[in-house]
């Protein structure tokens, strides 16, 4: 549109530009509907990692190919002609929040959750400790994590929680190498995992059966793994299957399904299949993480102290209440999977530190106008990529909402990417373009090749831009 | 999703590592124009949305061939790993849509909104005696997998 002021001729773009920060799911989902919704908007997505995606690369399970399929949508709005994908760019070090403010109409944060829930317990720190986030990013190739080398010279891992993380951990841990060896788990992880002791896995939780946090497929995954049988605790289901008529479908199934596995008689075939199995695992309920102990004078984790609890009251209201007792457990290997957790990336930004989530309603950042939320960092760290592609729909809805209202003010010229490159480049900042990750794709994709795997990752930050910016 | 291209697939479940005997749907087209079968989607504003699918066809192959426009639906691309293309019938069209597999099931039951007519999309493979059938897409297609609220929520309803 061509403006005449006083004499002179201005060109403003009409065009609304938007930035999101954080290419996974939560980034990904609401440029996609922005995009689609309104044929001017243009958008530019920031990555801190030179690679896309977020956790479907780094969180996803090696095993789990089918979830990842998502990608293919992502690429084809990263490639749409008002997308442009900025990688290897930390908002909040590299350019701040504000600047981005000025050069765009919106900024949609979507960074989401790479911090970790602590147990703070006494021993969190020993040896043989980890957080599940770190675990899952070390075998998935996360370059934070890659020195994690989890020590797996032990019998008995214990794994505090049971979300759908939690059970990921369990079959990764006891999967036969022969089903992980064809997966896009990272080389060093599938060594390791090759070489390790582990044979029992408990997944714990402070409360009961009926208010487990993973979902059916998960378990039933962990059911059916070769090589493993389930080691349950009978008394743990006292009573359960007695209130199951009136529990809706989707739980009742569930139940169902551990009721058979701990208390069942198993059939000839299956009993045969469980004397041949070296390894096993089970859930553990009623038990809260208390400290954890080592082997003395020494930094080794040798046991875990677990607190008894019992319900008070039922259903997913049910409150885990401490009775005073307490057990000891037998292991080398903690993994808390108590919950992932959102940072702060900007002090100038409302932070609600208790659910670790920015306060919002729908998207808008409370007392920030023109700046919104997504995935993660707007709900809190639970849900699958359906439920984040909901939020950030939602979160799209309430910006292009703004702008009809005039709330949101696109009248303005805005300069986006050209301003915010220049000041990049000016602070030696090389951004990594789409096409640029794209020679990394395939690079991982001939690796892997070689190799009979979708990919072999590239496991630093160095390896990757060398091969994106060469 | 309209706006993007997706190329039309053979619809598949993912082949579950697993011992256990899962009837495992495979959907293969047939592409004769006469044999068309007609299929009635209700959207999420209520309209009706009529189009023709070839027998083999999944529900969700004809969403995307005839690029319809839902939110998010198939996000997945028919491998049984979300619950996004749920869709709901009536009493008589559910019956006549045959058994439903553990693995469909399993992930079925973290659809939003989930009722005993519903079935997932991408393992509903078109016939002619399905011809004129009426699918609609329900509100919203969050996973039940999601927060604590929404756990009380729909722990408590059917």
């Amino acid at each position: 549109m061509l403006h005449l002021v006083s004499g002179q001729a201005l060109f403003s773009s009409c065009s609304p530009k938007v930035c999101v920060v954080g290419s996974g799911p939560g980034g990904f989902y609401t440029a996609q509907h922005l995009i689609k919704a309104r044929p001017d908007v243009e958008l530019d997505i920031y990555e801190r990692l030179p690679v896309p995606f977020g956790l479907v690369r780094f969180g996803v399970a090696p095993d789990h190919p089918e979830v990842k399929n998502v990608i293919n949508t992502f690429t084809q709005t990263a490639k749409h002609s008002r997308c442009n994908f900025y990688g290897n760019v930390n908002v909040g070090r590299d350019v701040t929040i504000n600047e981005l403010k000025e050069a765009y109409h919106a900024v949609v944060l979507s960074y989401g959750a790479e911090g970790n829930r602590t147990m703070g317990v006494p021993g969190e720190d020993l040896a043989g400790v980890y957080a599940a986030k770190d675990f899952v990013g070390w075998y998935n190739g996360l370059p934070n994590c890659r020195e994690l080398n989890p020590d797996l010279s032990c019998e008995t891992a214990v794994i505090l929680g049971q979300g759908n993380v939690a059970l990921d951990v369990a079959r990764i841990l006891l999967a036969p190498i022969s089903m992980l060896k064809s997966t896009d788990i990272t080389q060093p992880a599938l060594e390791a995992l090759a070489q390790s002791q582990v044979r029992r896995v408990l997944i714990v939780g402070r409360r009961g059966p009926l208010q487990i946090a993973c979902t059916i497929k998960e378990i039933r995954e962990m059911v059916n793994l070769p090589g493993t049988k389930p080691e349950m605790l009978p008394a743990d289901f006292e009573g359960i299957s007695e209130v199951l008529k009136d529990v809706p479908r989707p739980r009742k199934r569930l139940t169902e399904l551990m009721l058979k596995t701990a208390l069942e008689t198993p059939g000839e075939k299956e009993l045969e299949r469980r004397k041949s199995a070296s390894r096993s695992w089970g859930f553990r309920f009623f038990r809260s993480p208390v400290e954890v102990l080592a082997e003395p004078r020494t930094n080794k984790t040798s046991a875990i102290r677990l607190a008894v609890n019992r319900l008070e009251g039922s259903g997913a209201d049910a409150q885990a209440v401490l009775t005073g007792e307490v057990e000891d457990v037998t292991c080398g290997l903690v993994i808390s999977s108590i919950g992932y957790r959102s940072l702060l990336i900007d002090p100038g930004l409302p932070f609600d530190s208790r659910k670790a989530i920015i306060p919002n309603s729908m998207g808008r950042i409370q007392h920030t106008p023109g700046v919104y939320c997504s995935g993660w960092v707007k709900t809190g760290p639970t849900g699958v990529i359906a439920t984040t592609m909901n939020n950030s729909f939602d979160t799209a809805r309430s910006m292009m909402e703004d702008m009809d209202s005039g709330a949101l003010d696109v009248s303005a010229v805005k300069s986006g990417s050209q301003s915010i490159t220049a000041l990049l480049r000016g602070r030696g900042v090389k951004p990594v373009t789409f096409a640029d990750w794209e020679k990394i794709d395939s690079v991982e994709t001939k690796k892997g090749e070689a190799e009979g795997k979708p990919r072999e990752k590239l496991l630093s930050v160095e390896e990757m831009l060398q091969v994106a910016q060469t | 999703m309209s706006a993007f291209l997706f190329v039309p697939s053979l619809c598949r479940a993912a082949l579950p590592l697993t011992l256990c005997c899962c009837v495992v749907v495979f959907c293969t087209s047939h592409h004769r124009s006469d044999n068309k079968v007609t299929v009635n989607f209700i959207n999420r504003d209520g309209d009706r949305i009529t189009v023709k699918g070839s027998p083999g066809e999944s529900l969700l192959d004809v969403v995307i061939n005839e690029d319809l426009d839902f939110d998010g639906f198939g996000a997945c691309e028919g491998t049984l790993a979300c619950s996004t293309c749920h869709l709901i019938f009536d009493e008589e069209m559910y019956k006549k849509l045959g058994p439903v597999t553990d693995e469909e099931m399993d992930m079925l039951d973290l659809a939003y909104g989930l009722t005993d007519t519903s079935r997932l999309g991408c393992q509903i493979c078109l016939s002619k005696s399905l011809e004129g059938m009426v699918a609609r897409v329900p509100e919203s297609v969050a996973d039940i997998r999601q927060t604590k609220d929404a756990e009380v929520v729909s722990f408590y309803k059917h």
